[in-house]
């Protein structure tokens, strides 16, 4: 009986493309008839003219019979046309209300979109290579330390022995002193075996990927570019191809330049790809650890299977070599896992974040839409009166949800793009260079995806609480005159119940925020150990080429700080291998001169300095000296240590004048202590202090260091001239990075993760505060408003203005108490989930869930102060007049 | 009063689909042939309000109960045809049997109303 919907569908779907025919059909059809009806009548002996009259009367309305033809096979469009026109109508006549909902609408779509949008690059996009699902971070790891790079040795061995990858590559970071037309500039490079691209699945867009040979010893000096160096360096000249660049002071030929998309976190902004195939002393040292390696799973190897593989291969090196003090073992991890490991959390973090203050939004935006329905109620019941189906009513309200959530997402789709813009560029560019995924952030099918899927919920949401309410009400409740039915009370409910959800997520929200604030506050106020104020800073690249000699090299740092600290307003200069708060990395591994060693491995942060260095940070002598004028290459090695040193492998000890031996630079040394030092903080702001040890630079001889200066002035307007100064004494010096410590410190990852996700994290916070204390506002009023007989009632009875406040100071009491106690409960159990972003914190910390609560309560209370003094002032007889 | 009985009865509701599929069981008629038939075969006592017709027949069509055809009439005019289609057959006895039932039903009522 019941005919096929699909066909009936596809009926109305052609009538609908051939509208016209239909109609002109329809006319012409009638017409006949009528013309039928005139002609008998003309047969029966009426007046012609006449006859077509009566016809026409006879027949009816043909105007409304036309469209009543339409109806049945239109698709109801007219009707929905209607509702959307009507729905406009209603916020023109309350514009305030139409524009609040989309705006807040717009803020948590947008920020959960955006956001989404970070993580959708990070997390779910793949890395621009050939199938990377199957590309591993290959590395070597022990008990103490989880993932650490290989040697160049032990690499070779690795990729002879393994049979779980097909392929298995290592790089290395280096820098170079490129000549320039304008003089040297450091550039950063990155040396990598010969299948490197290869493994990547990556090729040259122009030229030619390295050939078999030239990553032995003693193969040709050639180079790739990198698609920025070839854009922004050679013009993006297609003939760049076999011409030759100047690195070091040795040439080098281009074979090719990277595609555009090419990127490789690890390497930052490497502009020039060499291959490894010339090695240092140390490089050939099995136990010099500097080659990160990469790997591709051949096809059906687990991750387990390789890491069980190659374990057991490290092992068996480790006893054929006899090396001693470390258990060796192998790390086999995702090399996406290891770009966007970081990253992770604090994304998830913020992803939260956005995500509840888009709920909050949305029960916002709903209670409103509320509190209209119920200035509706009669509107609605008279509609109902006069025969609009309860669906018709209905799909009323679900069209303008619709309305409101199209428009409000569109307004954040806006916001999305906006803040995705605004968020990439706050991330500093040393940083992006190591998150590649940050150019997939954009408008995509996936961002895309997402915000059809938010916006759809919000729409139902936004039309089911109306619906909802409307469904509890009778019609007649609505058209009676009075406000007391108990739909009132029901839409109360409601309301409070929303508010509630609203006030809980704005404490984990504001909770959050606090704790990720005092997070940062920490970090920035850890003890560092130094002065960092009126430091400037700057790297320096001496080119091995000219400085060969240690009397040359020495030379020029005793120049560097000689024309440095007559500058003026400089208090002294020092230099260092190394800044203060980077990172734990130029280890070295020590032994105690005199104690047995029982292979244990002590590694602690090797820095080299100059005579100044450390009295220029500021840092405090604790025993001994610091170094002289005396202690140079001719003469045996000294070093100063930090108290972490000294703690822990001196401990009631005395330090000064016992040695640390170690292997420097391939040939076993000895250091005497000459002093104790406070603890500079050499590694990041979050990790522990390290053991340290200091030793002169004029023993050791690097060419890449760092220069720090104390200033009586501004260290920032020091900076150019310190740019300039060492120019003029060399212009073959490369010279970087010039910076205050403070902005150095900074920029540190550390504290930018920290600064970023506080800040984001408050942003949210503060638009759900205010968005909860209005939510809880409105319902207040509401009520007030509602109750304004009531409350009339009870002053011509004798209460007193005093009890009014109480009863309506009460009701915002319980909702927010209620509110706060779920919120705090659940903020606990959020911070939890982020406790690998606190610092410094317990993610129950009473003060940061205090300071919440009494935040929202003061809030809260100064919300419903406005209401209740309304409450209070009623007139009690305009009150009652109004029945 | 004198107007009121002079008025024909106005169709029961919803027996309009049942009569026009009714007269195209025997042959095809276009809309004005349909009125004609439903007027002759109830000797004048109904009269469809001959416009309201065509919304039907538009309903007829989309339900799939008929088939609409544009052919030419014995005085060689165009116009369109409707035939009963097999689903239409069927869903005539079924409204038949179904206005049947009521008619005996309201019968008995009014019988047992008259008794009493």
């Amino acid at each position: 009986m019941n005919p096929n919907p699909f066909t009936r569908f596809v009926k109305k779907l052609s009538i609908l493309f051939s509208r016209e025919r239909f109609a002109s059909e329809l006319d012409e059809e009638m017409a006949f008839h009528r013309e039928q009806v005139a002609k008998e009548l003309v047969a029966e002996g009426m007046a012609p003219e006449a006859a077509r009259y009566a016809a026409m009367r006879q027949f009816g309305n043909a105007t409304k019979l036309r469209e009543q033809s339409h109806e049945v096979v239109s698709f109801r469009a007219e009707t929905v046309v209607q509702d959307v026109r009507f729905g406009l109508r209603q916020w023109t006549k309350n514009p305030g209300l139409a524009l609040t909902s989309i705006v807040i609408l717009a803020l948590g779509v947008g920020a959960s979109v955006a956001i989404f949008g970070f993580v959708d690059a990070a997390l779910l996009e793949p890395l621009p290579y050939a199938n990377p699902g199957r590309l591993m971070s290959v590395n070597e790891s022990d008990s103490t330390s989880p993932r650490w790079p290989l040697s160049y040795p032990d690499y070779l061995d690795w990729q002879r022995l393994n049979k779980s990858f097909s392929s298995l590559d290592v790089y290395s970071g280096t820098g170079y002193l490129l000549r320039t037309s304008s003089g040297a500039e450091p550039v950063q490079a990155e040396r990598v075996s010969g299948g490197f691209f290869q493994t990547l699945g990556v090729q040259p867009m122009l030229g030619r990927d390295f050939y078999p040979g030239e990553n032995r010893p003693g193969g040709a000096n050639v180079v790739l570019l990198s698609y920025g160096a070839w854009l922004h360096r050679f013009g993006a000249r297609r003939d760049v191809v076999g011409q030759s660049v100047d690195l070091d002071h040795e040439s080098y030929t281009i074979i090719g330049v990277l595609p555009r998309t090419f990127t490789f976190a690890p390497s930052g902004n490497a502009e020039f790809w060499v291959p490894l195939n010339s090695f240092s002393t140390h490089e050939k040292l099995r136990t010099f650890y500097d080659f990160w390696g990469i790997g591709r799973l051949r096809d059906g190897v687990t991750v387990r299977a390789a890491l069980a593989e190659t374990g057991a291969i490290a092992k068996q090196l480790q006893l054929q070599y006899g090396i001693t003090g470390r258990n060796l073992s192998a790390s086999v991890v995702p090399l996406d896992e290891v770009i966007v490991g970081e990253v992770r959390p604090i994304l998830l973090t913020l992803l939260g974040g956005a995500g509840l203050l888009l709920l909050i939004a949305c029960v916002n935006v709903a209670s409103l839409v509320l509190v209209r329905s119920e200035g509706r109620r009669r509107e609605i019941a008279v509609r109902g009166a006069l025969g609009a189906t309860p669906t018709r009513l209905v799909r009323q309200f679900v069209t303008e949800g619709l309305l409101l959530a199209g428009f409000g997402s569109l307004a954040g789709v806006l916001v999305a793009v906006g803040l995705m813009k605004l968020l990439a560029r706050l991330v500093p560019k040393d940083m992006a260079a190591n998150m590649p995924f940050l150019a997939g952030v954009a408008l995509n099918a996936h961002t895309g995806a997402v915000t059809a899927a938010v916006a759809l919920m919000t729409a139902l949401l936004l039309a089911a609480t109306p619906t909802l309410r409307l469904s509890f009400q009778k019609v007649r409740d609505g058209l009676s005159e009075g406000d007391r039915g108990a739909a009132g009370r029901l839409w109360q409910r409601l309301g409070a119940n929303m508010v509630m959800v609203e006030l809980a997520v704005a404490v984990v929200l504001l909770a959050g925020a606090g704790l990720l604030g005092q997070s940062f506050y920490r970090l920035l106020h850890v003890r560092l150990g130094f002065d960092p104020d009126h430091l400037a800073t700057v790297q320096v690249m001496a080119p091995g080429t000219v400085y060969k000699s240690d009397e040359q090299t020495a030379g020029l740092y005793e120049e560097i700080v000689r024309r440095v600290s007559s500058l003026p307003g400089v208090e002294s200069a020092g230099l260092t291998s190394m800044l203060p708060v980077q990172c734990n990395c130029q280890i070295d591994g020590i032994q105690i001169q005199g104690r047995p060693s029982h292979g244990e491995h002590n590694e602690v942060d090797e820095r080299h300095i100059s005579l100044a260095y450390l009295s220029t940070l500021k840092a405090r002598l604790v025993r001994g000296r610091l170094f002289s004028d005396a202690d140079d290459a001719s003469r045996p090695g000294v070093a100063v240590i930090n108290q972490a040193l000294a703690r822990k492998f001196f401990p009631g000890e005395d330090p000064v004048g016992q040695r640390i031996t170690d292997d420097e630079g391939g040939r076993p040394s000895v250091w005497e202590i000459v002093g104790v030092v406070d603890d500079v903080r050499e590694g990041p702001l979050d990790v522990d202090i390290w053991p340290a040890e200091y030793f002169p630079i004029n023993q050791t001889q690097d060419h890449y260091f760092s220069l720090a200066v104390r200033t009586r002035h501004d260290p920032g307007s020091l900076l150019p001239l310190l740019v300039s100064t060492l120019h003029q004494l060399d212009p073959n010096l490369g010279v970087s990075d010039e910076e205050t410590m403070n902005e150095q410190i900074g920029g540190t990852q550390a504290a930018l993760l920290h600064r970023s996700s506080a800040w984001l994290v408050g942003g949210f916070a503060a638009v759900a505060l205010v968005l909860g204390v209005v939510g809880l506002y409105g319902v207040i009023a509401c009520s007030v408003s509602q109750r304004t007989r009531e409350i009339g009632v009870r002053m011509a009875l004798g209460a007193q203005r005093s009890s009014v406040y109480k009863l309506v100071m009460g009701q915002a009491g319980w909702l927010t108490g209620t509110g706060l106690a779920i919120g705090l409960v659940s903020s606990v159990g959020a911070s939890l989930l982020m406790r690998s972003l606190l610092f410094g914190v317990q993610p129950w910390d009473a003060v940061t869930l205090g300071c919440v609560a009494a935040l929202l309560g003061l809030a809260s209370m100064a919300a419903s102060f406005l209401p209740a003094r309304r409450a209070a002032s009623v007139n009690p007889t305009d009150a009652l007049r109004a029945e | 009063m004198v107007t009121a009985m002079a008025k024909k009865p106005d169709l029961l509701p919803g027996t309009l689909d049942m009569l026009i599929l009714k007269t195209l069981t025997r042959a095809p008629l276009h809309g004005y042939g349909i009125a004609l038939s439903i007027k002759h075969l109830s000797d004048d006592v109904l009269t469809v309000e001959e416009g309201s017709l065509y919304p039907a027949l538009q309903r007829l069509l989309l339900q799939g109960w008929v088939k609409a055809e544009w052919k030419m009439t014995e005085t060689n005019r165009r116009a369109r045809f409707y035939k009963l289609t097999a689903a239409g057959r069927k869903q005539l006895g079924f409204e038949v049997s179904q206005f049947e039932q009521m008619i005996a039903a309201i019968g008995r009522v009014l019988k047992d109303a008259q008794e009493a």
